[in-house]
C-alpha cells in the first residue's frame, strides 16, 4: 500500500522531469529539424553534409583550444542574448542590441586607450578595467534608454526605433573610427581604434588559451539577471509590465518608468557585450567586427525561451556553430554562411513551434509566450 | 492625412532642398539645383514607395509585416541571379535577361510573402517575430548563395562573376525637349529646361512605383477587393459574417505585398547598380514601414512621407557635387557619415507622434480565430 507521503518524491521527480521535457522538447526538435534541413541544403549545393557537420564539431570541441574559442564566441552571445531576453520579459522587442553593442565597444575602447593619457598617469588595472567595462555599459544603457523613452512618452514603436538607432550607431562608429578615434599608426589603413592600455585588459583564464575572465562575468551576469527578474521587486515589475501593461498600471506600477528602465538595462547588457570584447579579446574596436551579433542575439533569446539559463545554453550552441563553421569551411569548402541559414531555420522553427508540433505530432499546450504586440501596444 | 502632417512633410522637404540651394546657389542656378534634387528624390524614393505599398497591402488586411527588408533583399538577389544567369544563355538580348530578372524578383518576393502569410495566418506565429525570422533568413540565404554560387572554387560560375546584363534603361519622356523648344536661344533657359526634363527621365521601376501608388489607392478605395481587404483588416468577424473568406483574403494580400517588396528588390540590383552586395537594402524596408505608419496606412500618405526620406538621400547625393562650396562653419556637411544620419533621424522624429497620431487598422497583427 502506498501512502501519499511515499508517493510524493517519485511524483516530484517526475514533475521536474516533465517540466524539463516541456521546456526543452520544442527547442531540441527545432534544432534537429534545422540541422537536417541544413544538411539537405549542403547536399543540394554539392557538399557532403556528414563531412561538414563532423568538421563543425571538430572545430567547436575538438581540442582545448577549440573549446576555449567556443567559449570566447559564447561570451558576447550570452550578454547580448540576455539583453534581448530581458527586453522580451518586459514586453519590448530590442532589435537594437547591435548598435548598443557597437557603441559600448567604442566607449570602452576610448576609456581603454585615451584615459591614461588624459589623466597623465597610469591607472592600476583594478581601477582601469572596471572603468572600461562600466563606461561601455553606461553608453549602451543610454543608447537603449532612448527608444525606451520614445516608446513610453511619445508612442514611437521600439521595433523601428531600435533598428534606426542601429544605423545611426553604425554611421557614428564609422565616422569615429575613420576620423577622431582612428588608430594613427603610420602603417594602419583600417578603420579601428588604437590598442587599449595593458592596464585595461582582462586577464586570460588559462595560460596559452585566449578564453578570459569575461566569460566568467557572462555566466555571473546570467545568474544576476535571473535573480533580478525572479527575486526582486524591479524584476517583478518588469515581468508584470511585459505580461500585461494595463494590469501593471492598475496595480500601481509606474509603467513608463519601467519601460525606460527595461530598455536601459537591456542596452546596458548589450553595451557590456561590446566592452568585454574590447577589454578581453580584441584590445581595440574595429569596424565591422560586431556585425550580426544583434540578430543572433534575437535568435538566442527566442531559442532560450527568454530564460537566462536557456540563453546561456543557446549561446553555447550558436558559439559552437560559429566557431566550428570556419573549420567546416576549411575542410569541406562549404561557405561558413550556411551557419546563418541553419540559425535562421532554428529561429523559424522555434518561433513557429506549431510547425514543429505538426511535424512531430505533439499536442499544443495552452500557455503561449506572448512576446510582442502590434503597432498599437 | 491631416494638414499638420502634410505641412510637416512640405516643411522638411523645403529645408532639405534649401540647404543644397544655399550651398550650390552661387555656382548653379537655383532652379537647376531644385530640378536635380527632384529628379534624384523621385529615383531614390522608388524602393521606399514600393516597400510602403507592401506594408499597406499586408497591414490593411490585418497582417503586420516587418519582413519587408528581408523580402527586398531576397528579391534583389534572386532578380540579379536570374538576370545574370539568363544573360549567359541569352547573350544577344540583355534587355530580355533584365526583364526576366525583374519577373524573378517579383516572384521571389511573392514567395517570401507566402512564407510570411503561412507563418502568421496558418500557424498564427507572433507576426513581428515572423517578420524578424524572414529578415534573418534573407540575410543568411542571400549571403550563403552569393558566396557559394559566385566566389567559391568549384562553384557554378567557377569563381568568376559572369558579365552582367547592365541596367534597365532610362525611359525618355520628352518634357525637357518640349520646354527647350519654347526657350528660343537663351542659354540659361535651356539649362533649366534640360534640368526639368531630367525629372521625367526615370527608369521603368521608378515609373512603375508612381503608377502603383495611384493604382493601389484606387484598388483599396474604390474596388470590391479593396473594400474586402479593409473589412478584413478592421473587423474580420463582421467580414466573415457577410461571407468574406478572411484568411484567404489575407493570404492574397500578403502575397501581393511580397510582390511589391520584390519589385523594390529588383530596383537595387537591376535598376540602381548592376551588382549584389550582402545587406545592400540597408534599412530601406524599415524606413518604408515608418513611411507607411506616418502616412496613416494610405498609399498617397505613405508616398508623401517616403518623399521626405528620398529628399534626405537626395541631399546626401547632391551635396557631393558641391563639396568644395560648403562653407567652413558647415563643415559637418562634408562628412557623409553625418549627413547619412538624416533619413534615420527623420524616421525616429516622425514616429514620435508629435506631429499627429496615426491609427493602424483595428485588427492589425491579430490572427483571426473563428
Amino acid at each position: 500500500m502506498q501512502t501519499p507521503e511515499e508517493h510524493q518524491p517519485a511524483s516530484l521527480g517526475r514533475r521536474i522531469w516533465k517540466s524539463v521535457l516541456d521546456a526543452t522538447l520544442i527547442p531540441v526538435l527545432a534544432i534537429f529539424t534545422a540541422v537536417v534541413l541544413g544538411g539537405v541544403i549542403i547536399a543540394l549545393v554539392g557538399g557532403n553534409p556528414f563531412a561538414a557537420y563532423i568538421g563543425l564539431m571538430q572545430g567547436a570541441f575538438g581540442s582545448a583550444k577549440a573549446i576555449s574559442e567556443t567559449a570566447i564566441w559564447a561570451t558576447p552571445y550570452i550578454f547580448a542574448g540576455l539583453a534581448v531576453a530581458l527586453a522580451f520579459k518586459g514586453g519590448l522587442f530590442n532589435i537594437g542590441a547591435e548598435g548598443q553593442l557597437a557603441l559600448g565597444a567604442v566607449a570602452a575602447a576610448w576609456v581603454g586607450y585615451a584615459l591614461p593619457g588624459m589623466l597623465g598617469f597610469d591607472l592600476p588595472a583594478a581601477v582601469h578595467i572596471p572603468l572600461v567595462i562600466g563606461f561601455g555599459m553606461l553608453v549602451g544603457a543610454l543608447w537603449g534608454a532612448i527608444p525606451g523613452a520614445l516608446k513610453a512618452f511619445a508612442g514611437g514603436h521600439e521595433v523601428i526605433n531600435t533598428i534606426m538607432m542601429n544605423y545611426i550607431a553604425l554611421n557614428l562608429t564609422s565616422f569615429l573610427l575613420n576620423g577622431p578615434m582612428k588608430d594613427k599608426t603610420p602603417t594602419n589603413v583600417i578603420a579601428r581604434t588604437p590598442e587599449i592600455a595593458v592596464s585595461a585588459r582582462i586577464p586570460v583564464l588559462f595560460d596559452g588559451l585566449r578564453v578570459h575572465w569575461g566569460f566568467f562575468l557572462a555566466l555571473l551576469m546570467a545568474f544576476l539577471i535571473w535573480w533580478l527578474l525572479w527575486k526582486t521587486t524591479l524584476g517583478f515589475e518588469i515581468r508584470t509590465v511585459g505580461a500585461n501593461p494595463d494590469a501593471a498600471k492598475y496595480a500601481g506600477i509606474n509603467v513608463k518608468r519601467t519601460l525606460v528602465l527595461t530598455m536601459a538595462l537591456s542596452g546596458m547588457l548589450a553595451g557590456m557585450a561590446g566592452a568585454i570584447e574590447v577589454t578581453g579579446l580584441n584590445y581595440r574596436h574595429e569596424l565591422g567586427f560586431s556585425s550580426g551579433y544583434g540578430f543572433d542575439a534575437i535568435a538566442i533569446a527566442l531559442l532560450g525561451k527568454t530564460h537566462p539559463l536557456g540563453v546561456v545554453l543557446a549561446s553555447f550552441l550558436f558559439a559552437a556553430m560559429r566557431n566550428g563553421g570556419s573549420r567546416m569551411q576549411f575542410l569541406t569548402q562549404i561557405p561558413v554562411d550556411i551557419i546563418s541559414v541553419i540559425q535562421a531555420l532554428i529561429l523559424l522553427f522555434v518561433a513557429a513551434d506549431a510547425i514543429v508540433r505538426y511535424i512531430y505530432r505533439i499536442k499544443a499546450k495552452e500557455d503561449r509566450l506572448i512576446l510582442t504586440r502590434g503597432w498599437g501596444g | 492625412m491631416d494638414w499638420r502632417r502634410f505641412s510637416f512633410i512640405g516643411l522638411i522637404i523645403i529645408i532639405l532642398f534649401g540647404v543644397v540651394v544655399m550651398i550650390g546657389g552661387a555656382h548653379t542656378p537655383p532652379l537647376v539645383i531644385i530640378a536635380s534634387m527632384l529628379a534624384t528624390t523621385l529615383t531614390v524614393v522608388t524602393p521606399l514607395a514600393l516597400g510602403s505599398l507592401s506594408g499597406i497591402f499586408c497591414e490593411r488586411s490585418g497582417v503586420v509585416n516587418i519582413g519587408i527588408e528581408g523580402m527586398m533583399l531576397t528579391a534583389a538577389f534572386f532578380g540579379w541571379l536570374t538576370a545574370i544567369y539568363m544573360n549567359t544563355i541569352l547573350e544577344f538580348a540583355p534587355m530580355l535577361s533584365l526583364i526576366l530578372g525583374v519577373v524573378a524578383a517579383i516572384f521571389s518576393g511573392g514567395l517570401m510573402g507566402l512564407l510570411h502569410a503561412w507563418l502568421s495566418i496558418t500557424f498564427k506565429v507572433d507576426q513581428i517575430i515572423g517578420g524578424t525570422v524572414i529578415n534573418i533568413l534573407a540575410v543568411g540565404i542571400t549571403g550563403f548563395l552569393n558566396r557559394q554560387l559566385f566566389f567559391e572554387k568549384g562553384s557554378i560560375f567557377g569563381g568568376n562573376v559572369p558579365h552582367a546584363p547592365g541596367l534597365l534603361p532610362v525611359i525618355h519622356i520628352p518634357v525637357g525637349d518640349a520646354l527647350a523648344a519654347v526657350c528660343g536661344g537663351s542659354q540659361g533657359c535651356l539649362d533649366v529646361a534640360v534640368a526639368l526634363g531630367k525629372i521625367f527621365d526615370q527608369k521603368p521601376i521608378a515609373i512603375a512605383a508612381v503608377l502603383l501608388v495611384i493604382i493601389s489607392h484606387y484598388v483599396l478605395t474604390y474596388t470590391r477587393w479593396g473594400l474586402r481587404t479593409r473589412a478584413v483588416g478592421e473587423h474580420p468577424k463582421a467580414a466573415d459574417t457577410v461571407g468574406i473568406n478572411v484568411n484567404q483574403t489575407r493570404y492574397i494580400n500578403v502575397v501581393i505585398g511580397g510582390m511589391m517588396a520584390g519589385l523594390a528588390g529588383a530596383y537595387f540590383t537591376l535598376e540602381s547598380v548592376p551588382s549584389f552586395e550582402p545587406l545592400m537594402t540597408n534599412g530601406r524596408g524599415f524606413i518604408s514601414l515608418a513611411a507607411m505608419i506616418f502616412g496613416n496606412w494610405t498609399p498617397f500618405g505613405a508616398w508623401a512621407a517616403a518623399l521626405v526620406f528620398g529628399a534626405a538621400q537626395a541631399l546626401q547625393i547632391n551635396l557631393q557635387f558641391f563639396r568644395d562650396f560648403i562653407p567652413p562653419q558647415w563643415a559637418f556637411l562634408q562628412q557623409s557619415y553625418i549627413v547619412g544620419l538624416a533619413p534615420y533621424l527623420l524616421t525616429m522624429l516622425i514616429l514620435t507622434g508629435i506631429i499627429g497620431k496615426t491609427t493602424p487598422p483595428a485588427a492589425d497583427g491579430v490572427p483571426y480565430e473563428k
